[in-house]
């Protein structure tokens, strides 16, 4: 198989992930289109793990899934307290930090 | 065309191709959906297919801890997260910015176009060997487990400190006083 199909694959992902991040104003949708991004790497590291024949890039996207695992976790507490201050996830309406 | 590679390995191009559409689309409607639910399971379908592509590249043991990890436990996280911030179960019109296609849809196919012609471009032809069958996959995991728990045992341990000081960020950050 040609590496390309896997890196325009992986191409594709982050570039959606990344419009996601953009467009959305939900905060959770936002730790989603995060998670793409996220996979669009692996899916990379695995192709060149594979065409280097070494085992390097398989042990690196294993430490990527578990602190994207440790990132969710976190990232959904912070959620739920702006939630709880708040009554909203809008990200558009936490702007204190405006200058 | 060099993308078809049509005269080596059809079955794996042909499956690649149909799981590489359905994470497209999968991707696509997290992105575009009006309803939280929904973007949820289609993010399940994006990673059921990479752990499927990663079985392609042949990496069970990744492929198999992309199922557990993510399709078992990020995404319950997720479904948590969008029942306990009272998301509209439902249309919601609410979850976009104003004109945030308008500056994300350059952005992204600028990046998409310049991150295609540099990868065309630089590894024009360059083929992956799928490894064996039968015992070499057995021997890879074994390397694999070794390379962990040998050259990598410090990020390792390392990132078991990470997940505890996440664990107990967690808990601090949403624990009701």
């Amino acid at each position: 198989m040609l590496i390309n199909n896997f890196l325009l694959l992986g191409a594709v992902l982050f570039c959606i992930g990344v419009y996601g991040v953009i467009a959305r104003k939900n905060a959770v949708l936002v730790l989603m289109s995060i998670e793409l991004i996220l996979n669009s790497v692996n899916i990379n590291l695995l192709a060149f793990d594979q065409l280097n024949g070494t085992n390097d890039g398989a042990v690196f996207a294993l430490y990527i899934i578990a602190i994207a695992a440790a990132e969710v976790g976190v990232g959904l507490a912070m959620v739920l307290l702006i939630f709880r201050n708040r009554k909203t996830i809008a990200l558009d309406d936490l702007s204190e930090m405006k200058g | 065309m060099m993308l078809l590679a049509s005269d080596i390995e059809v079955a794996q191009n042909v499956g690649f191709g149909i799981i590489a559409t359905i994470m497209v689309l999968g991707a696509l409607n997290v992105v575009r959906s009006s309803n939280v639910v929904h973007a949820a399971l289609s993010l399940v379908a994006v990673m059921a297919g990479a752990a499927a592509q990663y079985l392609l590249l042949s990496a069970e043991f990744v492929a198999v801890t992309q199922v557990l990890v993510y399709i078992g436990a990020v995404m319950v996280l997720f479904l948590f997260g969008v029942m306990l911030t009272r998301a509209k179960l439902g249309k919601d019109v609410d979850l976009n910015n104003d004109k945030g296609w308008a500056v994300g849809a350059p952005v992204a196919l600028l990046l998409l176009g310049v991150m295609s012609y540099v990868l065309i471009k630089g590894f024009e032809d360059d083929k992956i060997v799928v490894s064996g069958k039968g015992n070499a996959s057995a021997a890879a995991n074994r390397a694999l487990s070794d390379a962990i728990f040998s050259s990598y045992a410090l990020p390792f341990w390392a990132l078991s400190f990470v997940l505890l000081a996440a664990v107990i960020g967690a808990i601090v950050l949403a624990r009701k006083d």
